[in-house]
């Protein structure tokens, strides 16, 4: 056959990852060939009495549309009101989320390794180690860099820009287990840092020392949040005796940030220093959040404590990526 | 001066880089019409640049507005070297020309072009002021209506229907020019791309001035084509209906049943969308008259027809005293009323209608088919403003079909197409049509009011059989064959096998599920050049149309069904092959006999022994037999009851005539050796035969939960839901191994059509319970050694458990029904007889018509090489049939076809508008409807031709890739282009060309495109909130999926 089309026709009930002809089907398997041959291992040749040349000809229509589309997914504003596809708006976010889609592996591999050409060529060890079709990193690769591309010019906040740009969720970008936030944040923080050019923000974020460096300050602030949480949680007593080391681990971190270094890695400095200690004393995911919005909001009330701004701008951030982060 | 048209530009948006550097573009706008041209200012750094421009007007002749197009050129400013295009959007303003279509157009169109596709897009207004001008001088044709739709449209009623119209216009192609060589493919592209558009505007003007000149308004059933007949020019012609047709107001509902009382409503009697409306109303008020004497006889062997029976004489209806009464335009019939009109006949006139389904009462009998074939060398086209040559031959071919309808005693050709093939220097001009006899009321105005006796109207033939009832001279059979009474009436004769161009009436009755039944042939041919190579075409054009005829026959036969409805045959021809694919849509009715089976005699000695044949005998059985199963074709067996003849014991056979080679002599050998012989056997005297057999059986049947037609309506289901898919699907098949055999051929071509279908089923296999309509198979050979198959149709799924509900309910509604026709008819009947008196003589003048046809016609005339493939029907002749069964139907076995009403409101659901989405849903189908919805406005015509060309196919994914990503482009800009009008779906959609040229050695590839169909505003039935629960569930796949592409 010289040439084989069919246009038209996008729906077929054979298997979830089918449904529609758009999604990740034509995305997880590299080539015709390997998707034909799982979709007859999936039976739908016995239950339609179709031809390997019929499934063929069908699973290349598949993909030679999803080509198509994989150019408009590229920015995905312009799915909306493209006139190419005749999407309906709730298929077009499932669309959209599918594409954009991590697998954690994958992205904790890439974590904290810099986003360029050179990484590109270790797609290939990421994903005999991770066990991620090749096709699939190169496309999830490609999107984070699409991504940051296109977001690092932009002036405001991130997810926000993320979000009209992308069409991007929260739920999709944030929930997806720790890889994805960390990774998500990472670059929050980095663009924050380059792109704001808040250089001076970084600096400021040293001063923060101060909350563990004076132990007069460090006193008054537990005793503030211990106040403030006691008979509100069951892990109270736990609470209270990790606090100094708690509080450490935050400023630390945040005292670090200045390093490039220690920027990659923050999120595993947040799990060490934080996450991890908590998760051993079994703090409900409630538990966090209380707690972390009193060890917050305590700090303004500490007369000597002057950096209030810097403090809420890096609390903001570490408070939600913690969130993210923690479930029980 | 009567126009002002304005035009604003107001935004782009995804518009594509231009600046490398900057990665942004510095976009202005040129808008032009005719020779003005306007530019908005440059829009610096955007790739989503608001222009919001001034009113750009143009005061223009509307002349021109009809002519020219609205072009957009969207450009990248470039300080200094010349500035880049990025793309272009043509305009087709025709839509705002008349005051009950669009008002405005205004939205976004896709920039596009043809060496990138689509670029982005850019948001347009257009308004036209149009002054009146009541000068009868003028060139213009503004407020004529153009429909592709094949029937009337709904919402609008025919008042009067007024006949042909055609009309051509040649010109140079660009592509040939001289200038050609030094400029690039786009501006190559665009010219001609430009020059079709213009030319298509020209046509549509100069047949709306004919359609005035006749008094009407409209033209329905436009079809306009494009002949590339590359050094020697470029024909675009187009043929239509022309209408006189009054809006229904929209407060009364075009589904409803207007069973108009003819006595009452005479003038005013259409019925809108007879095709997909329900209606009780009769199709054919039986006019015969046992007692008149015999048409005529014709020298058959000019007919092209598949009707092999004669019967009782009809008399051919004349039923308009003065035909000149309804304005200048008598319509069809008045050529049959030379005599009695006062009206000068002109020789361009011809009683044809494009229209494949009619108002209820408007077609009385159907003859069968009608074709002709004509084979031409192209020269060179002199003269474009002198198209006499191609306006010629085509006279020719009209003439031809209305002698061979008249030889079948009908004054009417309806259903009827044109068409072409063209390769190299030799093209094939293809005509075809249903012979029939129509209801002279809808042609001209005021007939009605003649007294309502007539003698000739003893015995009105029920509403569901009449139109079966034979037209012409019992008599006089040109060709043996076998009549039997009707199996409804019992009164009127019937052919055994009925074959039509035309959609199955609504009214007819029929038994099962109908199914698309093809036949598939090539034959090889010896590359020659001029006149050798049109001759060797010309000899085997008969042999072809003889075994697709056969074929047919044969399959038709094999699924027990006895009608053919939609048949269209096409021959296309290549540098050293001929491909015919004919299709159409099998169906019992139950008017006609049963059909008998086949019967496989072994004539051979020697190898076949007889245990094989008779082998090969139970298959063929089984396969009725199961084929009966499957289409559910249970007429009930009312045991032998008066029927006029006493029918012997059926011997079902069937004789097929094999021909080995093309040589004449041969064929008269044939006929004189079996000409007499009435049987329906097959023969099995060499491997051959045995291969053609297996042929026959090798069409696997659609799996369970699907059917197929090529028609508008599927016979036997009507209760559509919501889910509607339409496709296009493209194959080119590269023929690898040289040394074919014409039986090779057939092999290949065949399974290639298998599969496309098999394909289509598979993927719809979501869609069960679901029928593929409107099956459209294109076939060229684009090149030597490639074959190209073009498929369009509609998916669309149905309720299944109606269908069982309504079988068993059908026959109670159907007594009742029966009464109240049986009343209605004599009434009418009488209305219709206006002129009785007119027949001896219209009689007498086809008599000498047809005398004087025939020697004419059989000449083959080398000169022009025109074959008239008159041999073929001697051929045709030879196959005589008797396959009845000596067995009544009974009326109330029917299942007719429905009541859409009903069915319509089950599977109604509302049609869900996305509000998120800014783009609006537009649904495209080759159908004149879409279930669930009704039509309130027809906004315009659309008509668009493409160019897409690219010199890195395989960085576009192959050939495959290239076009998949080019025709969903052209489904883009059609759907922009109808949104822009304000309407939310296209019906009768076609795509009429697909031409797709490559150099893979040189990495290139050209297509062309050009599509047509009707943009239409819709509403979902609202009436019925009960079903809307169910519909809503069974929507989601279909309104999700039939989003994409």
């Amino acid at each position: 056959m010289r040439l084989d089309i069919l246009i038209g026709i996008h729906s077929t009930s054979e298997h979830h990852r089918f449904i529609n002809p758009l999604n990740c089907a034509c995305v997880i398997y590299p080539t015709v060939n390997d998707a034909v041959k799982v979709r007859m291992e999936g039976g739908v040749m016995d239950e339609c009495e179709a031809s390997k040349d019929v499934l063929l000809s069908d699973t290349m229509d598949q993909y030679r549309t999803f080509q198509m589309c994989e150019r408009l997914l590229h920015s995905p504003a312009k799915l909306a009101n493209q006139l190419l596809f005749q999407i309906p708006p709730h298929r077009q976010i499932m669309l959209i989320e599918r594409y954009y889609a991590f697998d954690d592996t994958f992205v904790r591999e890439v974590l904290g390794k810099k986003l360029s050409k050179g990484t590109k060529k270790d797609l290939d060890d990421i994903s005999a180690k991770t066990g991620v079709t090749l096709k699939s990193c190169r496309r999830q690769f490609d999107n984070f860099k699409r991504v940051f591309k296109v977001v690092e010019e932009l002036k405001g906040p991130l997810v926000e820009n993320i979000r009209q740009h992308f069409l991007l969720s929260d739920k999709l970008w944030l929930c997806d287990g720790v890889g994805i936030s960390s990774w998500y944040f990472l670059d929050n923080m980095v663009e924050d840092m380059d792109v704001d050019l808040d250089k001076e923000f970084l600096q400021e974020l040293k001063e923060l020392k101060i909350l563990i460096a004076d132990k007069d300050l460090l006193d008054q602030h537990k005793s503030l949040v211990c106040t403030a949480l006691r008979g509100k949680t069951k892990v109270f007593i736990e609470m209270e005796g990790s606090f100094k080391n708690l509080s450490r681990g935050l400023i630390n971190i945040a005292a670090k940030l200045t390093n490039t270094k220690d920027v990659r890695d923050f999120f595993i400095d947040l799990v060490e220093k934080f996450i991890e200690p908590c998760r051993s004393d079994r703090w409900s995911a409630a538990d966090m959040k209380l707690y972390l919005t009193h060890y917050t909001n305590s700090a303004h009330i500490l007369d000597t404590f002057k950096h209030q701004v810097v403090w809420d701008r890096y609390m903001g951030v570490v408070k939600s990526c913690i969130f993210k982060m923690y479930h029980d | 001066m009567p126009g002002k048209l304005k035009a604003k530009i107001v935004a782009g948006r995804h518009l594509p880089v231009m600046d490398r550097a900057s990665d942004l573009t510095d976009a202005f706008v040129e808008v032009k019409f005719g020779n003005t041209t306007f530019k908005t200012d440059v829009c610096p750094k955007s790739l989503n640049p608001q222009w919001n421009s001034e009113w750009f007007k143009f005061e223009v002749d509307d002349e021109d507005l009809q002519d020219e197009p609205l072009q957009i050129t969207v450009l990248d400013h470039d300080t200094y070297s010349a500035n880049d295009a990025i793309g272009k959007v043509y305009i087709d303003i025709d839509p705002l020309l008349y005051s009950e279509a669009a008002s405005v157009i205004s939205g976004w169109f896709p920039i596009y072009d043809t060496i990138h596709g689509i670029r982005g897009e850019i948001n347009v207004i257009v308004k036209v002021e149009l002054f009146n001008d009541l000068n009868r001088f003028r060139q213009s044709s503004c407020g004529v209506k153009f429909f592709c739709t094949t029937c009337i449209p709904q919402c609008y009623r025919a008042t009067l229907v007024h006949g042909f119209v055609e009309e051509l216009v040649v010109n140079e192609d660009p592509e040939y020019q001289w200038i050609d060589r030094i400029r690039t493919p786009r501006a190559s592209n665009e010219a001609r791309q430009r020059l079709i558009s213009l030319m298509s505007g020209e046509l549509q003007r100069k047949i709306g001035l004919k359609v005035l000149e006749m008094g009407g308004n409209a033209v329905v059933g436009y079809l306009q084509c494009f002949d590339l007949e590359g050094e020697s020019g470029l024909v675009v012609r187009a043929i239509g209906t022309a209408c006189t047709l009054d809006k229904l107001s929209s407060g009364s509902a075009p589904n409803t049943n207007t069973h108009m009382h003819p006595n009452t409503a005479p003038a005013s009697n259409a019925c809108n969308s007879p095709s997909k409306d329900g209606k009780e109303s009769p199709l054919a008020h039986g006019c015969r008259s046992t007692h008149n004497s015999p048409v005529h006889s014709v020298c058959s062997s000019q007919r092209l027809s598949q009707n092999f029976s004669v019967s009782v004489p009809t008399l051919i209806f004349t039923g308009m005293g003065s035909g000149g009464s309804a304005g200048k335009e008598a319509g069809p019939l008045r050529t049959l009323l030379r005599q009695q009109t006062q009206t000068a006949l002109e020789q361009r006139e011809f009683p044809f209608f494009t229209l494949t389904s009619f108002p209820p009462g408007f077609l009385l009998h159907v003859g069968g088919v009608v074709s002709a074939r004509s084979v031409k060398l192209l020269d060179r086209i002199h003269n474009p403003d002198e198209p006499e040559t191609r306006d010629a031959w085509w006279e020719e071919i009209r003439q031809e079909i209305k002698s061979h309808a008249r030889a079948l005693g009908c004054h009417a050709v309806v259903g009827y197409s044109e068409s072409t093939s063209i390769c190299e220097e030799v093209c094939i001009l293809s005509a075809s049509g249903t012979a029939a006899i129509l209801n002279p009321r809808y042609m001209r105005e005021g007939c009605l009011d003649i007294g309502c006796t007539d003698h000739r109207f003893e015995e009105p033939s029920p509403p569901n059989c009449g139109f079966c009832h034979i037209p012409y001279d019992e008599l006089n059979m040109p060709f043996p064959a076998q009549l039997t009474y009707c199996y409804h009436c019992r009164r009127q004769k019937v052919p055994d096998v009925l074959f039509t161009t035309i959609d199955l009436p609504s009214e007819a009755a029929v038994a099962g599920k109908g199914c698309l039944i093809q036949a598939r042939l090539c034959r090889l041919k010896k590359k020659a050049q001029g006149e050798a190579n049109a001759t060797a075409i010309s000899n085997l054009l008969p042999f072809m149309e003889y075994e697709l005829h056969t074929q047919l026959m044969n399959k038709l036969k094999l699924r027990s069904m006895n009608a053919l409805f939609g048949l269209h045959i096409q021959i296309s021809v290549g540098e050293n092959m001929l491909l015919g694919l004919a299709s159409a849509t099998g169906v019992y009715l139950t008017a006609l006999p049963a059909p008998g089976g086949i019967q496989i005699a072994g004539k051979t000695p020697g190898d076949l022994s007889s245990e094989h044949i008779s082998s090969i005998q139970k298959r063929i059985n089984d396969t009725i037999a199961a084929n009966k199963e499957l289409y559910q074709i249970n007429p009930p067996e009312l045991a032998e009851e008066g029927v006029g003849s006493p029918i012997p014991e059926p011997r079902h056979r069937s004789r097929l005539f094999r021909s080995h080679s093309e040589s004449s002599d041969e064929l008269s050998e044939l006929d004189l050796s079996h000409g007499k012989k009435d049987a329906f056997v097959l023969e099995i005297d060499d491997t051959d035969a045995v291969e053609d057999i297996h042929s026959l059986l090798i069409d696997a049947p659609p799996p369970s939960g699907f059917y197929s037609c090529n028609t508008e309506n599927m016979p036997g289901i009507s209760n559509w839901t919501s889910g509607v898919q339409m496709f296009t699907s493209v194959r080119v098949l590269r023929l690898s191994n040289a040394n074919l055999t014409n039986q090779g051929l057939n092999k290949i071509f065949t399974d290639l059509c298998e599969n496309l279908l098999k394909s289509f089923y598979f993927k719809l296999r979501s869609m069960i319970p679901c029928c593929l309509c409107h099956l459209n198979f294109t076939v060229a050979v684009p090149e030597e050694e490639l074959i190209q198959v073009t498929v369009t149709a509609v998916a669309m799924t149905y309720d299944k458990e109606q269908t069982q509900e309504r079988t068993a309910e059908k026959p109670v509604n159907k007594g009742s029904l029966e009464v109240e026709d049986q009343l209605q008819f004599p009434l009418e009947l009488c209305a219709d007889s206006s002129s009785s008196n007119i027949q001896t003589a219209s009689k007498i003048s086809g008599v000498g018509e047809s005398t004087n046809m025939s020697p004419r016609a059989a000449s083959v005339d080398y000169g022009s090489f025109a074959d008239r493939c008159s041999t073929w029907l001697e051929l045709l002749r030879l196959k005589a049939h008797t396959i009845r069964r000596g067995s009544v139907k009974t009326i109330s076995s029917l299942e007719r076809c429905s009541p859409l009403q009903e069915g319509r409101s089950r599977s109604l659901r509302s049609s869900r508008s996305f509000g998120g989405s800014s783009v609006t849903v537009v649904k495209m189908t080759p159908l004149s409807f879409l279930p669930g919805t009704r039509i309130i406005k027809y906004l315009g015509i659309i008509n668009m031709f493409f160019i897409r060309e690219t010199t890195s196919l395989r960085e576009e994914g192959g050939v495959s890739g290239f076009l998949h990503s080019f025709i969903a482009e052209v489904f883009a800009m059609v759907r922009a282009h109808v949104a822009a009008l304000g309407g939310n779906a296209v019906v009768s959609y076609s795509m009429k060309e697909c031409v797709f040229m490559e150099n893979p050695n040189k990495n290139q590839a050209q297509c062309l495109i050009n599509v047509s169909g009707d943009a239409v505003i819709c509403i979902s039935e609202t009436d019925q909130e009960s079903s809307t629960s169910t519909g809503n569930t069974g929507q989601t796949g279909g309104s999700e999926t039939d989003g994409a592409t």
